[in-house]
Formats: C-alpha cells, structure tokens, sequence
C-alpha cells in the first residue's frame, strides 16, 4: 500500500498472517477510494466476526461498527434506514457473510437498500482454525472435514443473483487492477451491490490442502496465487458448457 | 485399565465423546470450544466412533438440529461458548422443554460486547433458567467426568432434561493438566445403551413434539419440568456414587475444601478455585479459620445441602464470575442468599464480582476478599454488599 494511502486512510498496520489475500483487497480497495474520492467522514463500514472482518475495523479511519458472527448486513441494513445520506459498505469474510449470516445477504439482496457488500471469500473459517464453511469447494481439507467435505459449496455470484441482486461481482486477489476497477463500479452503483471476492488463506486452506491442489516450490504463497489465475476466466469469454470447469469472474448486472 | 495423560479440557472433553460414541453431533467452531468438536471430527474421520457429524451453518442450526436428532431417538451431544449459546437461545428453551436428553459441553466464555473471548460466566448464567441441568467443573479431569456423567444423568427416565457441562475457557479449555482417562469399555458400560423416550420416526406409537399448548395444558407441562429437576437432584448423585465405585472420584453437587471448622467461607464456581485453595493453606498456615466450597451443580440449585454446609460459618464470601446487571449481585450470590434466607441461616453475605471477560484474579485478591471477610466477622458490619475485584474505579 502506497505511503500516502496509509496515512489518509488506515490507524494502524494490519495483523493479516503472510500472504493473506485480505492484504491485496485492502490495497485495491483503498486505492479505488482514492480515485472514487470517497468521503470516509460520510462512510460506515460494518463487520463480523473473522479475519475478513478485520479490514475495515479498527484499521481504517472511518466510523466502524464491528458486531457480531454473521449479522454484519443485517446491522448494515439498521445503519442505511436510520441515515441513508451515509455510504454504508459491509466487508467481510465467506463464513460470516455467507454462512452463519447467509440468510441476511439473500434478504438484503431482495430488499435492495443501496448497500455495499464484499464478501471475501477464502473457501473455509480462517480465524476459528480452519474449518469447513459454505464455500468449502467439494473434497477439499479442512480442519473439520479431514476426508474431504462431502457437501457441495455456494456459487455466491449465482445465490446472490438468484436473491435479486442488480449487481453481483466477482474479482480474484491475483488480479488486483481488475479488482480495484470492479471495486470502484460496485462503490459507485447506486443500488445494492454484493462482490465475491476470491482471496487466500495460505495460513488454513493454503496448508490443509497443500498436497491435493499441488502447491508446489518454496513459496506455497506465490503456488497458490498462479492457481488462482489459472483457474479464473472472464466470464465473457467462457461459454454455457465451460468444459475446464474455469470460475468466471467479471460483473452481473441484473438486466432492467 | 485407565491411563494417565497429558491433555487440555477440549481435548479431555472429545475423549469423553468418543468413548460416549453418541449417534449425532451437530456443531460449530467458536473459541474457546472449538478443539473439542474439531479433536471429535478427526475421530469421525478416522471412523473411531460411529457419529452422524452436521457441520452446520450456526449454533442456531446446530441446536435445532440437536433437538431434531433427539428426538428422532439419537443420543445427542454438541458443544459451544459465549455467543455461540446466545445465538441457540430460543432453541437451548425448546430442547429443555421437548425433553430431549442433549448433553452440551460449554466453554465458558464472556459474552459480547464488546467482543471478547476470554473467561466468564455470563454465557452459562444466563441460561440459568432455561431448563438445562448445569454442571461447572474445575479442570480438564473435571471436564471429563462430567461429561460423561451427564450422559447418565440426561437420559435417566426420570429427568429426560437436557445437561450442559461447564469449564473455563481457556483456563481450563487450553490448560495442559494430568487427566485420568478411563478404560472405553468401562466407560461404555457406565453410560450404557441409549433408550429413546417417545421417539419420533416410531411409526406404530405416533407422536408430536413441540405443537400448540395454551392455557388448557401448558402450565402442567411446565409443571412436569419442574419434576424432573426435583428428580435430577436424586439421580445427580446416584451416577455420581456409581461414577466414585467404577472410577474412584467422587463428585457431589459440590466439594469442601477444609470447610467443617472454617469461620470464614469462600464460595467459589469451576477453575478459580483452584487458586483460592493455595490461599486457604496459606490463611490457615497464619491461624485464620479459612475455608471453600466449591459448587459443581449450580441448577437444580442445591439450596438446602448448600445452606446446611454453610449454617454455622460467621461470614461466607461468594465470588460471582458474572453479573446481573440491576440486581442484587451476581447469580450465585442471589441463589445463595435466597437459599440462606429460606433455610435460616444466619451467616452474614457478601459477593465480590470478578474476573469478567478474562480478568486475571491473582492469589492477592482472594487473601484480600478473605481478609475483607475477617472485619466483617469482627465488626458485624457489612459495608459494601457487592465489591468488583480489580477493576479500576
């Protein structure tokens, strides 16, 4: 992060363990707020319970309201009726927001208040060790899923499409420009807007599922950072039958 | 034949629910309690027990789905803290009043806000009248036993009342300590085969939990709840005094620590007392009439036992571990003073609040609440009725 970014916008440095993609959104995020000028002084950010949930609060320097596991949208939705003049954007991680607070991200989606939310994705619980969540990729380790997860995980661009969402995005870490621009797009829309946002836990999925994804060479971080690119395609350029099976990423935007 | 190891409360705790080997365990991570249920889903992994395991999508989820499991005639254990319990509120009344026999370990942590993981009691306070048998240990050894006396206890027909098994969090949870553990047969042949009660899913004897129950028989259901806590009184101690034949621990519904001659009494829940046991020895080492009892059954609250123990004690100092806030002091403290009153006694009472959200409370405190108790029993006079330990005022 840019010297000039941190002191505008940050209190402190981040905790996040080595090659956390948390640290990449942050980067992209804040430089989007930067070029959007937003105003922090007229910006609320609600979150969680988990490391997702640790991005805004307590490092930026805007108002925070940091509740508890899974409600994050639910308060958000109290914060924009009670003073809609306000920019309210929610960041979090998948277990919270799209887990254990599942129900409030398909309502909010429905209800479409103009609320921001980015769901930072990285496929298990990363504070609590590691556990199995929503978007635990089927087979994969965790620490509550030793064998494999036998259950089948949330597409959260087609779940939160499906609720109504009028613009749904998905970005992946390993391309931080495309990110920082889908941030500024889903900041500046004026209706809700909800991104999954593909990011990296080496700490618990990195280590977890080591030998079954191949995350090879010294650096396990840098492995699983090519993965990610190698397994995303804009979604423009995949067909309906996507035979390889890529994860598109782009931007929906409900058609009205 | 038992072996000694080296374990932590979690630990000890999944060790217990892998020799209980129940049919179904719905859970879900949240610190302090996480290890337990993390340590038993490598068990079911490694296929040592034969458990439906439902990684939920929250503790809500995961006690509905308890409840479910129950009373479809499964033997049923989960385990949570602090605001993992908060969130299974509306479920922790339902399944106390389905009667379903669910044995839950919790961790014992405050709960928010603001967010804090560390030791209290608050969690397990406030469910204090939801209809769950409560057992509070002191160590990982404690953690264990209980557990796997509560398995007997909850299914006893004459009870059929969910249990929760307290500990500290982290204290106890993560405290690496020596723990007894026994024999899986014996402990297979104390907790015994489960029996369903009026089980769903019996399709010759048809039944239905949880419908509408207004004011034609609702207050009589409520009633029968209340039987089966008087019942669990009787049944507490009966596993407990075949627990102490099998094993050789005793358990009662709490345990004295040179208590028969004290003067002065502390009353004190789960690891703490541990600490305020050194500091009895030293007290008594100086010639100060010392004593602690240490309650391991906080509902159904043993008010008469406690009362008896204490009748003839000068001043008796209870450490409250939680607040209420409003009321008169913390929970143990009104439980006991209540109970006081009732059963004539005439000690003098006072609670000293402590330790919340993960506060350390050092041997220092606890001399000076005995110390504070000691002017009381010379003056008569008690001064401050409640007293927050450490805090900065």
């Amino acid at each position: 992060m840019g010297r000039v970014l941190r002191e505008k916008y940050t209190r402190q440095p981040t905790p996040f363990c080595p090659g956390c993609g948390h640290g990449i959104f942050l980067n992209a995020f804040l430089h989007a707020v930067d070029e959007l000028g937003l105003d922090f002084d007229k910006t609320v950010f609600v979150s969680g319970i988990g490391c997702g949930a640790w991005v805004p609060s307590p490092h930026f320097q805007a108002d925070t309201l940091h509740v508890t596991h899974g409600r994050a949208v639910a308060f958000a939705t109290g914060v924009k009726t009670a003073n809609p003049d306000l920019n309210v954007i929610v960041i979090g991680g998948d277990g919270d927001i799209a887990t254990i607070g599942g129900n409030h991200l398909i309502h909010a989606a429905r209800r479409n208040l103009p609320l921001k939310v980015f769901c930072l994705n990285n496929f298990l619980y990363g504070m609590t060790g590691g556990q199995v969540s929503a978007t635990t990729p089927q087979g994969d380790i965790t620490s509550t899923t030793r064998q494999g997860n036998p259950e089948r995980p949330f597409d959260l661009v087609d779940l939160a499409r499906g609720a109504g969402a009028p613009y749904v995005a998905r970005f992946p870490v390993s391309q931080p420009r495309k990110l920082k621009r889908g941030i500024i797009n889903a900041l500046s829309f004026d209706q809700f807007a909800f991104m999954d946002v593909l990011s990296l836990c080496p700490t618990q999925y990195g280590r977890a599922n080591r030998a079954k994804r191949g995350y090879e060479g010294p650096s396990m971080i840098w492995s699983m950072l090519e993965h990610q690119k190698g397994t995303v395609a804009p979604r423009e350029k995949l067909d309906s039958e996507n035979p390889e099976g890529k994860i598109p990423i782009g931007e929906w935007y409900a058609e009205s | 034949m038992s072996r000694f190891e080296a374990m932590d409360g979690n630990a000890a705790t999944a060790e217990a629910m892998r020799q209980i080997n129940p049919d179904v365990v719905p859970a879900y991570p949240i610190t302090p309690q996480t290890s337990t249920v993390q340590t038993f889903s490598q068990f079911v992994a490694d296929g040592e027990v034969d458990t439906e395991f439902i990684r939920v999508e929250s503790e809500h989820s995961a006690m509905a789905a308890c409840i479910g499991a129950s009373a479809a005639g499964g033997r049923v254990m989960t385990a949570t803290s602090a605001n993992g319990l908060a969130l299974m509120w509306e479920m922790v009344y339902i399944a106390a009043s389905n009667r379903t026999p669910i044995v839950m370990t919790v961790v014992n942590r405050a709960l928010s806000g603001p967010i804090n993981i560390h030791c209290d009691h608050s969690d397990s306070m406030g469910a204090r009248d939801a209809g769950w048998i409560q057992l509070f240990g002191e160590n990982p050894q404690e953690g264990y036993d209980n557990c796997i006396q509560a398995v007997r206890i909850a299914e006893h027909e004459d009870v059929l009342l969910p249990v929760m098994s307290m500990y500290d969090g982290f204290i106890t949870s993560h405290g690496l300590e020596r723990v007894q553990i026994e024999d899986d047969g014996a402990i297979k042949d104390f907790v015994g085969p489960f029996t369903a009660h009026e089980a769903l899913l019996d399709v010759d004897h048809p039944v239905t939990y949880g419908p509408l129950d207004f004011y034609d028989f609702y207050m009589e259901h409520k009633r029968q709840q209340v039987e089966g806590m008087k019942h669990a009184r009787r049944v507490i101690l009966e596993v407990a005094a075949d627990f102490e034949k099998r094993f050789g621990r005793h358990y009662g519904f709490f345990d004295g620590y040179r208590l028969d001659d004290a003067e002065l009494a502390l009353v004190v829940l789960s690891s703490t007392a541990g600490t305020a046991r050194s500091v009895v020895d030293d007290l008594r080492s100086q010639g100060l009439k010392v004593g602690l009892l240490k309650p391991r059954v906080f509902r159904p609250f043993p008010a008469e036992e406690l009362a008896d123990a204490l009748r003839d004690k000068a001043v008796v100092g209870v450490m409250d571990r939680s607040d209420s806030f409003g009321a008169l002091g913390g929970p143990l403290f009104m439980e006991l003073s209540a109970a006081f009153k009732i059963h004539d006694v005439p000690a003098k009472t006072v609670d000293y609040v402590f330790g919340l959200g993960g506060r350390d409370t050092t041997p220092d405190q606890i001399e000076s609440v005995f110390r504070d108790l000691a002017g009381i029993a010379e003056t008569g006079k008690i001064q401050q009725p409640v007293t927050y330990l450490g805090v900065r005022e």
